[in-house]
């Protein structure tokens, strides 16, 4: 009960984009289409959930005045894993999101699990903490991502909706993801708030 | 509650109200419009008539509906917002893109941040910059001022003198075209000389004080003109002064009270700014033109200056 309350938590009442506002940069710069955006909250998710189970086993073990320097070489490592596996699977969606994938090791998000978390609690909980936050930021994302695209282009997930030539443009560029973000925060509290 | 201003001692009543003002700038731009009928016909009243309508109606749902305040179309604020909007359109627009411009002015670029009075950036240079980027191709397909005509939609399109400058072009329209507006160009931007002739009405009527305008363009002049001396292939200062957004922009948008700063030397200072800029975009920027761009960004700063360009208290030590 406990361990689902954790999950859930993370989905909606801790949501990493929506409440917590954490992992800005990959938020705004990989969310120019529904499949772009859900891809990076996948990849995220991956590595979050990993470093959250090993940290949390490791957590005794790891000294308190290098802790941080630890938790970054094991983000590291599942983030180079998921960037040469993404590489040699999928290359056009590793050349699309870039540099964003390396960036995952600094996104505030997994470094902020591991130490609010996933070093004060056990692996099975942290497992459950990792899927949530996860989930909550891939949901994010793929929203964020789906309304870009379709303001953007007339599409969603590459289904045209409406013709591309009506589409405002602007929403795929960088000032749509500042503006779209802005607005579905501010619905998310609207609703959150209510009830 | 909203009528009551705390502010001290003495107190100075006017009948001044914001919509007198408001009735004051429309009056002012009523000289461009004429302009823009007698050189791109019926285009320029349906995009006006399409902008300003869908401004006041969009205002007046998001606060009926959304905000669920009292209903501020009165100030006739909105009204200023579409004329304005529309005139930094082409006259021949489709009409679905002007209902989005409308939309993006009011609803993101004013009331989204409370109304009136709040607005960080000019809604009306918000929508048409929203505009400018969403749709590049139809945002820069300009009709030819070809005299009064009733057609909507005009096949031939000409280039603004901006655009075609930046293209390497080398006749340019002469001086006294761009007075008058007979090139192409945003309807309501093509004549210095009308929308001087506005300025003039709003300083009389001390709708705006000289120091925004005058600040930008003295700026825009000198800078120009530097670069001309140095260099005879940049544009001549003259053009820069009547070409493009320039005067629609320093006399009408610049000054609009809630985005730029309130003191005289914060308002140099933003004139000043806005001239640089406009002249590096036009002369070294991807766009021909950069005067919405250049009074947005100083939007941004307008409350920096506000904070530094504070008037010294009565009887406060300025060493200290």
């Amino acid at each position: 009960m406990n361990y689902l309350k954790t999950l859930f938590n993370g989905i909606v009442k801790e949501n990493p984009t929506f409440v917590l506002l954490l992992g800005m940069c990959p938020t705004l710069g990989t969310t120019s289409s529904a499949i772009n955006g859900m891809s990076m909250g996948l990849a995220t998710m991956f590595v979050l959930i990993c470093s959250n189970v090993v940290i949390s086993l490791l957590k005794n073990l790891i000294p308190d005045k290098v802790h941080i320097p630890i938790y970054i070489v094991i983000v590291a490592t599942f983030v180079t894993v998921v960037q040469m596996c993404m590489e040699a699977y999928l290359p056009d969606l590793y050349a699309t999101l870039g540099l964003f994938i390396p960036l995952i090791v600094v996104n505030c998000i997994v470094l902020g699990r591991a130490e609010a978390f996933a070093a004060k609690n056990n692996p099975l909980a942290s497992l459950m903490d990792g899927i949530g936050i996860g989930l909550g930021f891939t949901i994010a994302l793929t929203l964020l991502g789906s309304i870009r695209e379709f303001l953007g282009k007339g599409c969603v997930f590459n289904t045209s909706i409406f013709p591309e030539q009506y589409g405002m443009l602007l929403f795929v560029l960088a000032p749509g993801a500042f503006i779209a973000l802005g607005y579905l925060i501010a619905i998310v509290n609207k609703i959150t708030k209510k009830s | 509650m909203n009528n009551l201003i705390v502010s001290p001692a003495p107190h100075v009543h006017t009948s001044n109200t914001v919509t007198k003002t408001m009735l004051n700038v429309i009056i002012a731009l009523l000289p461009a419009l004429v302009v823009a009928v007698i050189y791109f016909g019926m285009g320029a009243l349906i995009v006006t008539g399409i902008s300003v309508v869908s401004c006041v109606l969009f205002e007046y749902l998001i606060n009926k509906f959304l905000l669920k305040k009292a209903c501020t179309i009165g100030d006739l604020s909105a009204v200023v917002t579409g004329l304005l909007l529309a005139f930094n359109l082409p006259a021949n627009l489709p009409w679905w893109i002007i209902v989005i411009g409308a939309l993006v002015a009011i609803g993101i670029g004013k009331m989204t941040f409370g109304g009136l009075g709040n607005n960080p950036f000019n809604p009306a240079l918000v929508g048409r910059v929203f505009l400018l980027i969403s749709f590049p191709v139809q945002m820069t397909t300009w009709p030819v001022p070809q005299g009064f005509a009733t057609k909507y939609i005009d096949a031939v399109t000409a280039a603004t003198p901006l655009s075609a400058f930046n293209e390497g072009a080398t006749e340019m329209p002469s001086y006294l075209d761009l007075l008058l507006g007979h090139v192409g160009g945003s309807f309501g931007e093509v004549s210095a000389l009308a929308l001087i002739i506005g300025g003039i009405y709003l300083l009389a009527r001390k709708v705006i004080t000289w120091h925004i305008p005058v600040s930008i363009i003295l700026t825009v002049a000198v800078f120009s003109c530097i670069l001309w001396l140095c260099d005879n292939t940049y544009m001549d200062p003259l053009t820069h002064l009547l070409a493009g957004g320039l005067m629609l922009g320093a006399i009408f948008m610049a000054t609009d009270y809630a985005t730029s700063p309130m003191t005289h030397m914060g308002q140099i200072i933003y004139g000043v700014l806005i001239g640089i800029i406009v002249v590096v975009i036009r002369t070294w920027g991807a766009y021909p033109e950069g005067m919405s761009f250049a009074i947005l960004i100083m939007n941004a700063v307008t409350p920096l200056l506000n904070h530094y360009c504070r008037p010294r208290r009565f009887g406060e030590n300025p060493k200290k």
